[in-house]
């Protein structure tokens, strides 16, 4: 069963057109993760599937009584307002307490309930943006980059936590990821994002594919591959969708992503 | 009961507290002080239109200050850099709204009560335009609360929760105007903003949820209200400015137990 589906959607702030004919769709079920160097629209296609930016064409289409988790990208709270992971939960309906027990219970959460959500380290936030997300019971999960600013044993355990929810709830999950090993070891589909839809389908089939060696190299299995593709390419619409040969044998880091 | 002008100075200050203190504490957290300076500085160009026209001082500050709050509104949303911006469109409509008032003839005297209000002289009339418009600004953010704390915390978390950031943001945008108007009587055009801001700001330590803080906030605003006018009256000091001093040594104390408590 399709809980979503992206047609020919079209994004623009401006005249600046973020995302060009995209179409995809989540089953019920299936992790997909969507990869794609920065500006590539992968927060921008996640944020017009929760309806906080209006497409410029195309349509979102959700299954009837679809109920949507989201996580976003970061949440800043500013230190002027006080706010328990308890209260938080409970925003902007109060939940019923055995769900909210069982998301405080799958998510690690539980000794924190009371804890100001100012106080908490970035691993723990991850969690209880989770347990939110989880509150309404999701039939599909929406991850922003989940594990942004974790280390490698805190977003491996992360991703140990989604798939452990997938397999319990049977939620689909529609992530974002910069960690490229981890994607292709964890996803069921891949969608290669670069303002359109580069690529797509197996890990297996979009880690051999041509158009996403461009963007990311050749070595799929080691985090290094993120270092190697060309960042600053245009990709302008009016040339072939998939001419980004230019791309190859830039094996000098940028200098922004040798800090993640 | 309502005879004695302390009275009246009392229960006009507690009605813009009850709007003030819960408000404020959004303005507080959505960082949004020189937004309510802007909608209080366009106020006082509402009351020189407002006696130019002859119509009520309330209604004319209430018209103005809503276009003020909705034109800043509106470009916060388009991404502007807002402190500038704020900070041009607050004194430009300061000192327009003065200029305006020059104009006409016999109100200069009565500028300072409109600056820095005029408590003490409220009638019956004024006492009941006060409560109407504090328990109005009150029950909005009663009844929009958890959407509006949601819009607060992130706004692709209100809209994946079904709720549009920018419709409370227009409720925010109305309450202030709301309250502008009627405290301009109260506390002047000049000190809305720390009653706005000094109360929810001494509350910050106290509080653990943010329905808390509102609430403490209230607590400081009514008491700082109670013992400004008391003050005021024994001291022979103006009274719009004591009730703020009495919020700013509330703020100060609070925050000094703070800093010794502090290992």
């Amino acid at each position: 069963m399709t809980l979503l589906s992206v047609d020919h959607l079209c994004v623009r702030y401006g005249a600046h057109e973020v995302l060009h004919d995209v179409s995809l769709s989540v089953e019920r079920g299936e992790i997909v993760t969507i990869v794609g160097p920065n500006g590539s629209g992968k927060t921008t296609l996640l944020r017009a599937i929760v309806g906080a930016v209006a497409p410029y064409a195309g349509t979102l289409t959700r299954a009837a009584h679809l109920r949507l988790g989201y996580v976003p990208q970061r949440l800043h709270i500013a230190p002027t307002l006080p706010l328990t992971v308890e209260r938080f939960l409970n925003l902007p309906k109060s939940a019923p307490k055995p769900q909210l027990q069982e998301a405080l219970v799958r998510t690690k959460t539980t000794a924190l309930a009371k804890s100001q959500i100012s106080d908490l380290s970035g691993g723990q936030l991850q969690r209880v943006l989770l347990a939110r997300a989880l509150i309404v019971q999701p039939n599909i999960l929406l991850l922003d980059e989940p594990t942004a600013g974790l280390d490698q044993p805190g977003a491996a355990e992360f991703y140990q936590l989604i798939d452990t929810l997938r397999r319990d709830t049977g939620c689909a999950v529609l992530m974002i990821s910069h960690e490229l090993h981890v994607v292709m070891a964890a996803s069921d589909r891949v969608i290669c994002l670069n303002g359109h839809v580069c690529c797509h389908g197996t890990p297996e089939h979009v880690s051999s594919a041509p158009e996403y060696r461009a963007l990311f190299g050749t070595g799929t299995q080691g985090a290094l591959a993120l270092y190697r593709h060309e960042h600053d390419h245009s990709h302008s619409h009016t040339h072939s969708p998939h001419d980004h040969h230019h791309a190859h044998g830039h094996p000098i880091a940028q200098k922004e992503e040798a800090g993640l | 009961m309502f005879d004695d002008f302390m009275t009246r100075a009392t229960v006009a200050g507690l009605g813009v507290a009850i709007a003030a203190a819960p408000l404020g504490s959004f303005v507080v957290w959505r960082r949004m002080a020189y937004f309510g300076d802007a909608t209080a500085h366009a106020a006082i160009l509402g009351v020189a239109l407002a006696l130019a026209l002859e119509i009520s001082v309330f209604a004319g500050a209430l018209a103005v200050a809503l276009a003020m709050a909705l034109i800043v509104s509106g470009l916060s949303q388009r991404g502007y850099a807002m402190d500038t911006l704020l900070g041009v469109l607050a004194h430009s409509a300061l000192a327009f709204g003065l200029v305006a008032v020059s104009f006409l003839a016999g109100v200069r005297l009565d500028l300072m009560a409109y600056l820095f209000g005029d408590i003490l002289a409220v009638s019956r009339m004024d006492l009941a335009v006060i409560w109407g418009g504090g328990g109005l600004v009150a029950a909005l953010i009663a009844w929009r609360w958890s959407p509006l704390l949601t819009a607060t915390l992130n706004d692709d978390l209100a809209y994946a929760s079904g709720i549009n950031p920018k419709r409370e943001q227009l409720v925010l945008t109305l309450c202030l105007a709301i309250t502008v108007a009627v405290a301009i009587k109260v506390v002047g055009i000049l000190l809305i903003s720390a009653l706005l801001i000094i109360p929810a700001a001494a509350a910050r330590p106290f509080a653990k949820t943010p329905e808390g803080m509102a609430v403490i906030a209230t607590g400081i605003g009514a008491l700082s209200v109670i013992l400004g006018l008391q003050g005021a009256l024994i001291l022979d000091t103006p009274a719009g400015p004591s009730i703020v001093c009495v919020a700013a040594i509330c703020f100060a104390l609070v925050s000094a137990t703070r800093l010794l408590q502090r290992p």
